[in-house]
């Protein structure tokens, strides 16, 4: 195919599917995607249980040699196949088009629940202000603010979740239908600054109350027998793998919207370090805070520190009610949970919109409300009811443990091992990309990486047949847990059997992909420029 | 703090800022040098 050929197609493709305006505000939105609540609330104390300051050595290992070389890996995907994680899947070779979808059907559970934590969230950051939760924050969550009850499935609807979660989505909603660059990627550049900033005033408020140092203490000394443990690099590997949102079409899809002349690995490099160097400023404003609540009750810091809902939403409000200057920190920390949750929430979504928009060419706006809606009113009907926390905490352990997890891992195997895709792959990341990937990252991506998942895969299976998870009624773990993961890549795999809209290129790259084409070639038969510093192909949003 | 906290906090500190600076440093300079590519391919 002639260059201008090539240059008209990529044209109608990007005015078609949208794409980011530029290399800054994809890096934004990837951080966005990366950065989320596990950030916050899960590194600090994940760090701390093992072995603190000698963590950071696996810590590191897992990033260089498992992390960045599967973001690559994922990068090279979306951006040279240039479509949603089912497409993409599809050009690599059409039997594989069932991991896109099982991507998909993932990123549809996870976005289900994750909003719900953001509800909570955001009415936490109102709460804040008055420290509404009292002297008892874990019976005001659990009673008051959930009101949960019994282990069972329940339709009493709690209002107080009810009316934050239907704002979370309505957000969502008015977001997703502006489209890729005037919704998620304006998004993204207003909101990242706004969370950089928001955590380090956070963080500095920390530092400031008494104790810190002793939590600061508690985080970084080194227990350097921890790696000696094998469950120490597994939780390393875990840590690294959950937090980049790689493996389940996230970065596969933000890749495709990404001009074919970017360099993917620098960009990768800038993500992955950012996304590491934002846990290490939550895990000092965690460590610092929990410190002060140690001291204040006269307790060792082991006594306080925890991790997930426990820390966001018991530990906190106590320090938030027992600090100087309180409200502000709560309003900081709850306010930061809910930006880096919103920027992470319409990444998840976006693999499911974008994989509609390119399997069955709909209109944004029509895919957004297509997909959107049913999300939200499942949403609404799980989990802001009575027994929604126990639901959320099942779906949350499983698709994680098994459905990520397993499906990053085998869908890894089949690209290096199956399709040998890794050759190619490289090349395309080479053309623009600097430093060059080689043999290096060849051996990492195919055996390092996925030999570290396994290892964390098996340990979790482990965990989880030795003793049933939080020891929840079988009947729940079934039905939330092991059923649910088992039907999602068989729903994934019956989607792929869906055909194509009219015309979809399938098979390779498509025309006019190919970063190696010369920038300039005459754009009187194109249309408008699409060279650097001209103005980007504009994303339809929902105007089709 | 004790010393052998303080120590790992700023290794942790330089290794992963430090990676972070040196990675967007490296991006601005090699887009750059593209863009110095692209005006003198403009003026060719």
């Amino acid at each position: 195919m002639s260059t201008t050929a090539g240059r008209a197609t990529e044209q109608s493709d990007e005015q078609r599917r949208g794409a980011f305006s530029s290399r800054r505000v994809f890096i934004l939105a990837a951080i966005g995607s990366a950065v989320g609540l596990g950030n916050i609330w899960r590194f600090p104390y994940v760090a701390y249980e093992n072995g603190g300051g000698a963590f950071v050595v696996p810590y590191l290992v897992a990033l260089l040699t498992a992390g960045i070389p599967f973001l690559l890996l994922d990068y090279a995907i979306g951006h040279r196949h240039r479509g949603s994680a089912p497409l993409s899947f599809a050009r690599l070779r059409r039997g594989t088009e069932g991991f896109g979808w099982w991507q998909v059907a993932i990123c549809f559970v996870i976005a289900i629940y994750y909003a719900a934590v953001l509800a909570w969230a955001l009415r936490y950051t109102f709460f804040s202000i008055d420290q509404a939760w009292g002297s008892d924050p874990e019976a005001f969550f659990f009673g008051e603010f959930l009101q949960a009850g019994e282990v069972e499935i329940s339709t009493d609807v709690v209002a107080g979740v009810l009316v934050p979660l239907l704002i979370v989505w309505l957000v969502v909603i008015g977001v997703m239908a502006l489209g890729v660059q005037r919704g998620i990627g304006v998004v993204s550049l207003v909101f990242i600054p706004l969370l950089v900033l928001a955590f380090v005033v956070l963080v500095v408020q920390a530092l400031l109350l008494d104790g810190a140092g002793t939590g600061l203490d508690a985080l970084f000394t080194p227990d350097w027998s921890a790696l000696t443990e094998a469950s120490v690099w597994a939780a390393a590997f875990g840590q690294i793998f959950f937090s980049l949102s790689i493996g389940f079409g996230i970065m596969i899809t933000y890749a495709s919207y990404v001009g074919r002349r970017e360099d993917m690995t620098g960009s990768g490099l800038v993500v992955g370090f950012s996304n590491s160097s934002f846990e290490l400023l939550a895990g000092i404003g965690v460590f610092a805070a929990l410190g002060f609540m140690a001291q204040a009750n006269g307790v060792a810091v082991d006594e306080v520190a925890s991790g997930g809902i426990g820390l966001a939403f018991i530990a906190f409000p106590t320090i938030i009610s027992e600090a100087p200057g309180g409200a502000l920190i709560g309003v900081l920390f709850f306010g930061s949970l809910v930006i880096a949750g919103i920027t992470s929430l319409i990444s998840v979504i976006e693999v499911v919109i974008s994989a509609v928009r390119d399997k069955f060419d709909t209109s944004r706006l029509t895919a957004t409300l297509v997909v959107v809606i049913p999300t939200a009113v499942l949403s609404l009907v799980l989990f802001s009811t009575t027994s929604g926390i126990y639901v959320l905490d099942v779906v949350d352990h499983f698709v994680n443990q098994y459905g990520i997890l397993v499906v990053a891992l085998i869908s890894m195997l089949v690209v290096a091992w199956g399709l040998r895709a890794l050759t190619p792959l490289g090349q395309h990341l080479n053309v623009h990309g600097r430093p060059r990937v080689g043999t290096g990252w060849r051996v990492l991506t195919s055996v390092v990486a996925p030999a570290g998942l396994a290892i964390v895969l098996v340990l979790s299976l482990k965990d989880d047949f030795d003793a049933p998870y939080e020891d929840y009624p079988t009947w729940l773990l079934v039905t939330f847990g092991w059923l649910m993961v088992v039907a999602l890549p068989l729903i994934g795999f019956l989607l792929a059997r869906l055909k194509w809209r009219a015309g979809t290129h399938l098979d390779g790259p498509p025309p006019g992909s190919d970063p190696a084409e010369p920038v300039h070639a005459t754009t009187s038969a194109t249309g408008p420029d699409l060279r650097k510093g001209a103005e980007p192909a504009q994303d339809e949003g929902g105007l089709r | 703090m004790n010393t052998s906290a303080i120590v790992m906090m700023l290794l942790a500190m330089a290794v992963i800022w430090g990676g972070l600076a040196l990675a967007v440093i490296s991006l601005m300079r090699h887009g750059a040098v593209e863009d110095r590519t692209e005006n003198v391919r403009r003026d060719l």
